[in-house]
């Protein structure tokens, strides 16, 4: 017995491994890759570089401002998820508090609201924000706050159904007003539920490709997403600089990946099951 | 004590009024535009349903309509064997390695579509090419130029993204099987096969009402992946819905007929979705 539970627990590590690598190969192709000369990348495909070199890298940094696409990207992403984070967690917070027919009709309003798929809206969108000269950056973030309002507030109002009234009714009599409450005393309560909130909503606003596309016409606003396409030309393709352009796109995410491993798992998996 | 009112709405405003210009005036406005000549501008005319009559008889949205359904449901039936198959092999008694697998499978998750697509772009056009030199296998030919390998091109892809996040899904409801029941099972008799089938498997049907929601909803709108890849291409062979009402509205910009399209394609997603939430809520009670 104790024998063949060691054996399916090896055959378990085997199959998980050979899984993990074949996973794992198609990034070990663009890291490879992306160390060799434009000429080797025609002759030498799968194997690895005969003599590394970072000059790709160079001229790929250079190529694509990543400085300044990272930039863009991190200010669209850090101020949609802080003020998605404040107006979502205080919209949950007053439903939570009023109970009543009101609430469960603005509630079910918001459910609604989700069921409209963005290629509904995608078109007028843009005529109304165009309209009234809102496109670029802060039309773009406020865009995300309409968009990624229903679910935030579902995420926030079902840990704030869990916290109890007396908790708000202490500090009402001690003078305190409702704001200084939510501020002081529910916010920091709500910590588990806003890093579910900052994880998927930064994931998807870093990566988001459509909107941007659409809504941001200045070159020096572009995100990184949107840079990725000076490396894939009409005509021109320059593998061994989009290579090298790829790798620097997708390190940021990963290396936040690797420090916050289980917070950016479990955020994903909160926000999906509930 | 509940809320006064005006701080009520006050807590309230910014979300409603973000909603309210996000989503709710743009749709009425969308409904509008879809019975009108629309240039992005201005209306020129009213139409009535014209543009819906077109969209029926248009070949090559009819043809995206068509291949989405197809890349999206060997997807969905692909992300969930796998994600599945790999939530049950992270859940057995492995120690350690079960995180490091854990992390593997779901990584592709956190990179975007647009990056996701011109990585593939690369393993099939040149590390394909490379193993069909290596192993003269056909197999590995010509990958991208044919609507058939752009199709499986774009399913690999996606099976490459997504199976690790349902996974993750999967693994959230396996770790709450009791463990006392799996045992009883186990000091019944029952091999991991029996395990697995008459008890995890039964007890797992929230689960796929909720996994198959996801991947369905999320494989019928892509977009990014689908323009990274292959553009559509060859010859519009591999355009996905939403490509398609892209290029109407922004290419062609014909927005009034492309606003219909996407009404159509809201739709489609509607029922399509109602449907499967209907058949694996029913089962759910079934089971």
């Amino acid at each position: 017995m104790r024998n063949n539970k060691r054996i399916s627990r090896t055959v378990f590590i085997l199959l998980g491994t050979v899984l993990s690598l074949l996973w794992l190969y198609p990034l070990y192709l663009i890291v490879t890759n992306s160390l060799k000369t434009k000429a080797e990348i025609f002759t030498n495909k799968l194997g690895l570089p005969t003599s590394p070199t970072l000059a790709n890298y160079k001229d790929a940094f250079l190529a694509m401002d990543f400085y300044r696409s990272f930039v863009n990207s991190f200010i669209i992403t850090f101020f949609s998820v802080v003020i998605i984070c404040i107006c979502t967690s205080m919209a949950a917070y007053a439903l939570s508090r009023r109970p009543g027919k009101l609430s469960s009709f603005i509630y079910f309003g918001f459910a609604l609201l989700m069921l409209v798929p963005f290629q509904a809206i995608m078109i007028p969108l843009v005529s109304v924000f165009g309209s009234i000269d809102m496109l670029n950056r802060i039309g773009l973030i406020i865009m995300y706050l309409g968009l990624a309002s229903s679910m935030s507030i579902f995420l926030y109002y079902g840990t704030l159904r869990g916290l109890p009234q007396e908790l708000d009714e202490a500090s009402l009599i001690d003078g305190a007003n409702r704001f200084q409450i939510y501020l002081y005393i529910i916010f920091p309560l709500l910590k588990p539920t806003t890093i579910t909130v900052v994880v998927i909503n930064a994931l998807w606003f870093w990566n988001d490709y459509l909107l941007p596309s659409i809504v941001i016409n200045k070159d020096g606003l572009y995100t990184i997403p949107l840079k990725m396409f000076y490396f894939f030309g009409e005509y021109t393709k320059q593998w061994h600089l989009a290579l090298a352009g790829l790798v620097i796109a997708i390190l940021p995410v990963i290396i936040v990946y690797m420090f916050l491993q289980k917070h950016i798992v479990q955020g994903i998996s909160e926000g999906a099951v509930k | 004590m509940k809320m006064k009112r005006l701080t009520y709405w006050a807590f309230l405003a910014p979300c409603m009024l973000a909603l309210l210009i996000v989503i709710i005036i743009p749709f009425a406005l969308g409904i509008y535009y879809s019975f009108t000549k629309y240039n992005g501008f201005q209306v020129t005319a009213f139409v009535g349903l014209d543009n819906y009559v077109k969209a029926f008889l248009d070949e090559r949205f009819l043809r995206s309509l068509w291949f989405t359904s197809a890349v999206s449901f060997v997807s969905v039936i692909g992300i969930n064997l796998i994600g599945l198959g790999l939530a049950l092999l992270v859940t057995q008694s492995i120690g350690k390695f079960s995180t490091l697998f854990r992390t593997v499978f779901f990584m592709p998750n956190l990179i975007g579509g647009i990056i996701l697509g011109f990585i593939w772009q690369f393993i099939f056009l040149k590390g394909f090419e490379g193993l069909f030199e290596l192993t003269g296998l056909s197999l590995f030919n010509g990958w991208l130029s044919t609507p058939e390998t752009g199709f499986w091109g774009l399913v690999i892809l996606l099976l490459w993204q997504m199976s690790g996040y349902i996974m993750i899904i999967y693994i959230s409801f396996l770790v709450n099987i009791p463990r006392e029941v799996v045992e009883a099972s186990i000091i019944d008799g029952a091999n991991a096969w029996q395990t697995f089938w008459r008890i995890k498997f039964p007890l797992l049907a929230p689960v796929f009402t909720i996994s198959l929601f996801l991947s369905l909803s999320n494989t019928f709108k892509v977009y990014d992946q689908n323009m990274a890849l292959t553009k559509g291409g060859p010859f519009h062979s591999t355009e996905m819905a939403t490509m398609n009402i892209y290029n109407t509205a922004f290419q062609v910009n014909d927005m009034g007929y492309a606003q219909a399209k996407a009404i159509i394609f809201m739709f489609i997603i509607t029922v399509i979705t109602l449907i499967q939430l209907y058949l694996t809520r029913k089962r759910e009670i079934d089971l």
